[in-house]
């Protein structure tokens, strides 16, 4: 095994090619969660694990069953399939079996099921011919970098709740500032792993 | 219509005896921190000639141009005499290179003093360093214009500037051994770096003219040393560990003395509404931009990483000072479960 690479792939998929700063995906969560740290630190918690679930579960329903019945141009329908089926699944067991876990991190699960990040993860896994750890390991740095980007943001935007934002940019408007001028910064990171 | 509560109009300040008198004010530091630049700014007009003051003006200039027609336009209390849009505009210029086309300070006090200030809410609120957002955006946007280096020529007449690559822009093409090629033998280089007889931006070449600003300002108490010295030192260990084709071979002086590292860590990092107050968050902050710093000169895409690596740090400054909260005097400490109930 190659921790080496393993290592690489993670730093490239949180910094270097971090979804929000670089590929602008998972917005409406991003700007719907990071008013406050609170959720965003809750967000950050369920999304990484429900992204590495469901990636490691889509890669083998494409290995094992997609594969060898040639159906690969369903792709996108089957992941969304699986996605949206783990969500809801884990939604009931978690509900049955954990009220306590369910009532902190519950209410972020129905968010997850139509995140676009949830779905590129897979997608961007297979076309790019990752093994099954590679995926994990490909999955838990997407989640990590998304959840880095969600406690930034909230930060920052608590830190302005009482600064004398013009009227018009209040809200909505000003996190697509901060988060153009985040992504300014974070092209320093470019070219810093070449996978 | 609803009017909306801004902080502004509760401007009613009540605070705790003893109250003692000082004439340490915004203004005041803003202009000590302005004055502090000047011997970058001689160097930079002796190396650099008539054209890079020009543009220096020009930056200054429309920085405060800007600031005063945003003020004046949003019907705001005009504050351009406060000095934070003069040294705004003055780092700016001092981070340009010294031929860049003269719409270039234009755009880019615009974008430093209208985007990253004023719509944050003004000084004080801005969450980036305003002059480094301005330099990233035109970097990003004319990154040809933006790259050109001219040979210092240290003739106040010639106008017809040689272009050449910068120290660091020679180190990760072509290696150390191009470098001492061009300077001869090390203390050559060495010394050469320290005037700041050498390519790159129009103020950050002389590392000893930004020196003796910066130790000034450490001096009269306007800066402490944790940001500064932890930058650098860090930058140092790491440049020395894995600067050179080995561990520990590394050259920690060159990677000092070059680029913009002097002025971002004595300028730039410490500037106080980007920076965590609390003095260990500033050792944090001080390290971690030293740390980004070598990684995206030795690793990553870019020659310099100074600017980029201050400004990923400014995105976690809210974090840096939440986490080093300092505990209030006098509180007693509630147990988690007691305060849930």
């Amino acid at each position: 095994m190659d921790f080496g690479k393993l290592f690489e792939l993670v730093v490239s998929s949180s910094l270097v090619n971090n979804y929000v700063f670089t590929m602008f995906l998972g917005l409406c969560i991003f700007f719907g969660v990071t008013k406050k740290m609170e959720t965003s630190i809750g967000m950050s918690i369920t999304f990484t694990t429900v992204m590495m679930i469901s990636a490691a579960l889509s890669w083998i329903v494409y290995k094992f069953i997609m594969v060898p019945l040639n159906i690969e141009f369903l792709l996108i329908i089957v992941f969304i399939g699986i996605v949206a089926g783990l969500v809801q699944g884990s939604d009931t067991v978690m509900r049955k079996l954990a009220p306590d876990l369910y009532n902190k991190l519950g209410i972020y699960l129905a968010l997850i099921s139509t995140n676009c990040i949830i779905l590129a993860v897979p997608l961007q896994s297979v076309g790019n011919k990752y093994n099954f750890i590679e995926t994990i390991a490909f999955a838990f740095g997407s989640g990590l970098g998304f959840s880095l980007a969600m406690i930034i943001m909230a930060s920052i935007r608590e830190k302005l709740e009482l600064a004398d934002v013009p009227v018009p940019f209040r809200g909505l408007p000003m996190a697509f500032v901060i988060t153009g001028l985040i992504a300014l910064a974070f092209t320093g990171f470019s070219g810093l792993i070449t996978l | 219509m609803d009017t909306v509560r801004t902080p502004k109009e509760q401007q009613l300040i009540i605070s705790a005896s003893p109250h003692i008198r000082s004439d340490e004010s915004t203004g005041r530091i803003m202009w000590t921190v302005s004055a502090a630049l000047l011997p970058a700014t001689i160097m930079a007009a002796y190396y650099f000639g008539p054209y890079a003051i020009f543009l220096i003006a020009l930056t200054v200039v429309s920085a405060v141009g800007f600031e005063y027609l945003y003020q004046r336009g949003m019907n705001k209390e005009v504050t351009v005499t406060d000095g934070s849009a003069v040294l705004t505009g003055l780092l700016l210029g001092l981070n340009l290179p010294p031929t860049v086309p003269f719409y270039i300070p234009l755009v880019g006090s615009a974008v430093a003093v209208v985007l990253t200030k004023q719509l944050f809410g003004g000084l004080g609120f801005n969450v980036f360093n305003p002059a480094l957002i301005g330099r990233a955006f035109l970097l990003i946007s004319f990154p040809k214009l933006m790259t050109i280096y001219a040979e210092p020529t240290a003739q106040f007449v010639s106008m017809d500037a040689k272009t050449a690559a910068t120290p660091l822009g020679i180190l990760k093409l072509d290696g150390i051994g191009k470098l001492m090629e061009v300077y001869g033998d090390q203390m050559t280089m060495y010394s050469q770096l320290l005037i700041g007889n050498c390519a790159g931006s129009i103020g950050e070449t002389s590392a000893i003219a930004i020196l003796i600003g910066g130790l000034f300002l450490m001096f009269r108490g306007y800066i402490s040393w944790h940001i500064p010295v932890s930058f650098l030192g860090s930058a140092a260990v790491l440049a020395w560990i894995f600067g050179g084709k080995g561990f520990f071979t590394g050259d920690p002086i060159l990677h000092l003395l070059s680029g913009g590292l002097m002025l971002g860590a004595f300028f730039m990092a410490t500037d106080y509404v980007t920076s965590p107050s609390v003095k260990k968050g500033q050792l944090v902050f001080g390290v971690g931009c030293g740390f980004l710093t070598m990684l995206i000169r030795l690793k990553g895409g870019y020659p310099e990483g100074v600017m980029f690596a201050i400004l990923i740090m400014n995105c976690f400054t809210p974090i840096i000072d939440r986490s080093f909260k300092s505990e209030v005097f006098g509180a007693v400490k509630v147990k988690k479960e007691a305060a849930k109930q």
